[in-house]
């Protein structure tokens, strides 16, 4: 139930904040070097990290409950026990995999 | 044959509806998730992977086939599966049927407009002259 809405919750975020971020980093690269400049400037302040970091979670939160979406479409997992193990596993999973990217990311710039 | 008589649920729902296409809604939006799936962890892998971020080397890494196609894909079924995503949440929540109409509207437009702009702004890196 919970994990559901946050499928939803999640999927909407990568709709606008996620599309329009890609989009906006694509039209940057576009522009050439000074354009870019200003798109890093905003990606690497502290309000711009905060909203990347959310959207790396945001988009492994949709990855491994969308994965959880897909079993059940099959009318696999739905025993209690399972599909309860298995919600859980998507949120452990989600921020396992972000923490380790953005270590790997920030390790980087350092 | 008669749809009544397909084997699978989703057989027998496919071109029902008021919209004769609610069951194609719901397996396209399953498909694109599968082809999204593979796309989104090309792009995580494809950023880690590449040495730095700065523009010269996202540019030499989009003008090339394997990064502009995947791009490309990415553009189009990202958008397409958004579409699909938040239809269903303003389907969901929307009552009214004018304003459930405009919604769906407003965000076809926006989705339309914004993977062309994305398209646009992937053709000029990937054409450009400019390095």
């Amino acid at each position: 139930m919970a994990v559901s809405i946050l499928h939803r919750a999640t999927g909407v975020a990568l709709t606008f904040a996620g599309l329009g971020i890609l989009t906006w980093w694509l039209y940057a690269i576009a522009s050439g070097p000074a354009e870019y400049d200003g798109f890093t400037k905003a990606a690497t302040h502290p309000v711009g990290l905060v909203v990347l970091v959310g959207l790396t979670w945001s988009f492994f939160q949709h990855l491994l409950s969308g994965i959880r979406h897909l079993v059940m479409d099959t009318g696999q997992g739905f025993e209690l026990g399972v599909n309860k193990t298995f919600a859980i596993l998507t949120v452990v999973g989600s921020v396992l995999l972000t923490a380790a990217l953005w270590f790997y990311l920030l390790g980087l710039a350092k | 044959m008669t749809r009544g008589e397909s084997a699978s649920p989703l057989g027998r729902v496919r071109g029902l509806g008021s919209a004769h296409h609610g069951g194609e809604h719901w397996l396209t939006e399953r498909v694109t998730s599968i082809a999204l799936l593979l796309l989104g962890i090309w792009l995580i892998a494809s950023l880690l992977l590449l040495p730095a971020l700065d523009q010269r080397t996202v540019t030499e890494w989009l003008r090339a086939p394997s990064g502009a196609v995947p791009m490309a894909l990415l553009i189009i079924i990202g958008f397409r599966h958004a579409l699909d995503g938040v239809k269903v949440v303003v389907d969901d929540y929307v009552q009214e049927e004018g304003s459930r109409f405009a919604w769906n509207t407003i965000l076809l437009f926006l989705a339309v407009g914004g993977a062309a702009l994305a398209l646009f702004a992937l053709a000029r890196i990937a054409f450009g002259t400019a390095a």
